[in-house]
């Protein structure tokens, strides 16, 4: 700021003569500016600042307090439990059972859509004709709404439903199953579905690193007579590792708290058993819709220390490099 | 367009060349896998549902316009929609306000604590929406926000703020000091270079911002499945669940209404696909 001042300074002291006067007419001005800056930083930050504290930090603090209560919703909680819900929730088999469904859709996300997402973003960033429009089709999925995809794979997979007459047109009828509502299929075939839907997130992160590798590389390997393969092993590939910590980072955090397409695909009875139930349906089955706040509101605050202990492990152990220019980088 | 003098540039105009046969072989594979399920489903919109019984994979014989023609007249199709637009431009028009002001005092202002105060709002990228949902149920509850507009739009907006402010920022800052000063010599103050300079400079990224958080309010199902419990204030993907829990029978029926939700955000993300990756750019800058 102080280049920008100075330049308007001269404007502030030019009509006073003495130099005792210049000075303090130069003083007074600055001393204007300063407030006038802390004004605006004021009143620029504060709507912003406001909306955040009360929507996001707020309801976050009293999930901690509620959590205390054994409470039905009803006029201010009163029947303090301490943390007996906490343990509650963890002699639940269900809520384990939802703690493992986000386990298997955390790391079965990582490992599949990873490996595909870059053989993709590999292949979409060489340049031929058409890649425009391929690029925008491996997105589809990604921008449809969880609920319509969720409600359109259940129409393809239960009952006797596309899928299942797909698979045995193609004489592979050994492989039909009651993909929804088989208990032990249930939570496969949902990270089979999130893997259709959010592997096209992972692709438009890649591309986008991809397209920030510079040229000169590439092409100095090329003319070093490196093959294609080559480049991207030892020059593309190296290059993108800032891209793709941050998508893990962004992944893990999504789908520990994955609701709507659990919510809409799976059979209320299957959810409820713990087959497909993740931390998020059962904090909303319980605390919302059953009523039960207190209990509800310690398996959010569970929910959340989770995500919090995942997030600053992973920051602290992967992300600290990338720390600087990326995802919570200062300011060059 | 600007921009590109201050960001480094983009990669440069090149010759482009047919690729091989397994690169085309591999896309169309890739392509196939990613859109044939919602080919099926908006192609199933034009079967009847005896059709779609007796055949599941086969194409309309003979093509059907009534389901299309029974959601748009006889559900609440239009109703949600509209309720959707509210809610997501609401929704967007305060995130990139909102997040536009506070991430250009981050970006240009010199003052004590502000690496504090980014802290705080990078922050929010920690905290997982869902989590915060019951209190956030109860606080809106207390507010008497609950069943309006409002019940969702602020808490969208709010948990919007972080990631607006995470890719505005780097833009921001990248705009060179030897602008702002020839704009202070011509007499614009901070706020001048704000609206006149920096805001043009940076619409690449407030169009990201503004799309992505147009997406993720106008999918958005959690949030309002909790707060608008009044039919009238449903939103499209509210609308798409209901339907297909009532007409459970009318496999046609939910294909089309399934086929007509997913229309607008497919048109709109087509028209702002550049820009979605050229914004992304700067924020997964290594």
């Amino acid at each position: 700021m102080t280049s920008a001042n100075q330049i308007r300074m001269p404007a502030g002291g030019a009509s006073a003569s003495p130099a005792g006067h210049h000075k303090a007419g130069r003083d007074s001005a600055r001393r204007a500016d300063t407030r006038r800056k802390w004004y605006e930083i004021i009143g620029l930050t504060t709507p912003a600042v406001v909306i955040y504290v009360m929507f996001v930090l707020v309801p976050m603090g009293f999930a901690v307090y509620y959590s205390l209560f054994r409470w039905r919703g009803v006029g201010p909680p009163t029947e303090f439990v301490g943390l007996r819900n906490y343990t509650l929730a963890f002699q639940d088999p269900i809520f384990l059972d939802a703690l493992r469904n986000n386990a298997i859709i955390v790391f079965g996300s990582l490992l599949i859509q990873g490996p595909i997402a870059l053989g993709v973003a590999l292949l979409l960033n060489r340049r031929f004709r058409g890649r425009a429009v391929f690029r925008l089709l491996v997105f589809v999925p990604y921008v449809l709404a969880e609920v319509t995809v969720g409600i359109m794979w259940k129409l393809l997979l239960t009952g006797d439903g596309t899928v299942d007459a797909l698979l045995r047109s193609l004489g592979m009828g050994g492989f039909v199953q009651a993909w929804l509502a088989d208990l032990d299929v249930v939570i496969w075939t949902l990270l089979a579905v999130l893997t259709w839907k959010y592997v096209g997130f992972a692709i438009i992160l890649l591309l986008a690193g991809l397209s920030n590798v510079p040229d000169e590389l590439i092409e100095a390997a090329a003319i070093d007579g490196a093959s294609w393969w080559q480049i991207q092993r030892h020059v593309t590939i190296p290059l993108l590792g800032p891209t793709i910590r941050i998508w893990m980072f962004l992944s893990m955090i999504g789908s520990l708290q994955i609701f709507d397409m659990i919510w809409v695909t799976s059979v209320p009875a299957v959810r409820s058993l713990g087959a497909s139930a993740t931390m998020a349906t059962y904090m909303v089955d319980n605390g919302f819709f059953a009523r039960l706040w207190g209990y509800g509101n310690a398996v959010a605050v569970i929910l959340f220390a989770i995500s919090f202990v995942a997030a600053l492990l992973f920051q602290r152990f992967l992300l600290r490099r990338d720390i600087q220019g990326a995802i919570t980088g200062r300011a060059k | 367009m600007a921009v590109n003098s201050v960001l480094p540039p983009s990669t440069g105009r090149r010759q482009v060349s047919w690729g091989t046969p397994l690169t085309y072989a591999l896309a169309l594979a890739i392509a196939a896998v990613s859109i044939a399920p919602v080919v099926y489903v908006v192609i199933g919109g034009f079967r009847t549902t005896p059709q779609i019984v007796a055949d599941p994979a086969g194409l309309p014989d003979p093509f059907v316009w009534d389901n299309y023609a029974r959601v748009l007249t006889q559900s609440n199709f239009w109703q949600q929609a509209f309720n959707s637009a509210v809610i997501a431009l609401g929704t967007t028009l305060a995130v990139v306000v909102l997040g536009m002001a506070a991430a250009f005092v981050l970006a240009r202002y010199t003052f004590r604590g502000r690496e504090g105060l980014y802290t705080f709002f990078t922050l929010g990228l920690l905290f997982p929406a869902g989590a915060a949902i019951l209190p956030l149920y109860l606080m809106l509850r207390d507010l008497n926000l609950i069943n309006s507009y409002y019940a969702v739009i602020l808490p969208q907006v709010a948990f919007s703020l972080p990631l607006t402010i995470v890719i505005l920022r780097p833009f921001l800052s990248a705009i060179p000091r030897e602008l702002e000063d020839a704009a202070a010599i011509d007499g614009a103050s901070r706020l001048g270079f704000l609206w006149r300079i920096a805001m043009p400079l940076s619409r690449p990224a407030l169009v990201t911002v503004g799309v992505l958080a147009f997406v993720a309010s106008w999918n958005s199902f959690l949030l309002p499945l909790l707060v608008l419990s009044d039919v009238g204030l449903h939103t499209l993907p509210l609308g798409v669940q209901n339907f297909s829990s009532q007409y459970t029978t009318d496999t046609a029926g939910v294909l089309a209404f399934t086929s007509l939700a997913m229309l607008p955000a497919l048109l709109f993300f087509t028209l702002a696909e550049k820009q979605i990756v050229g914004g992304l750019q700067g924020a997964v800058k290594g």
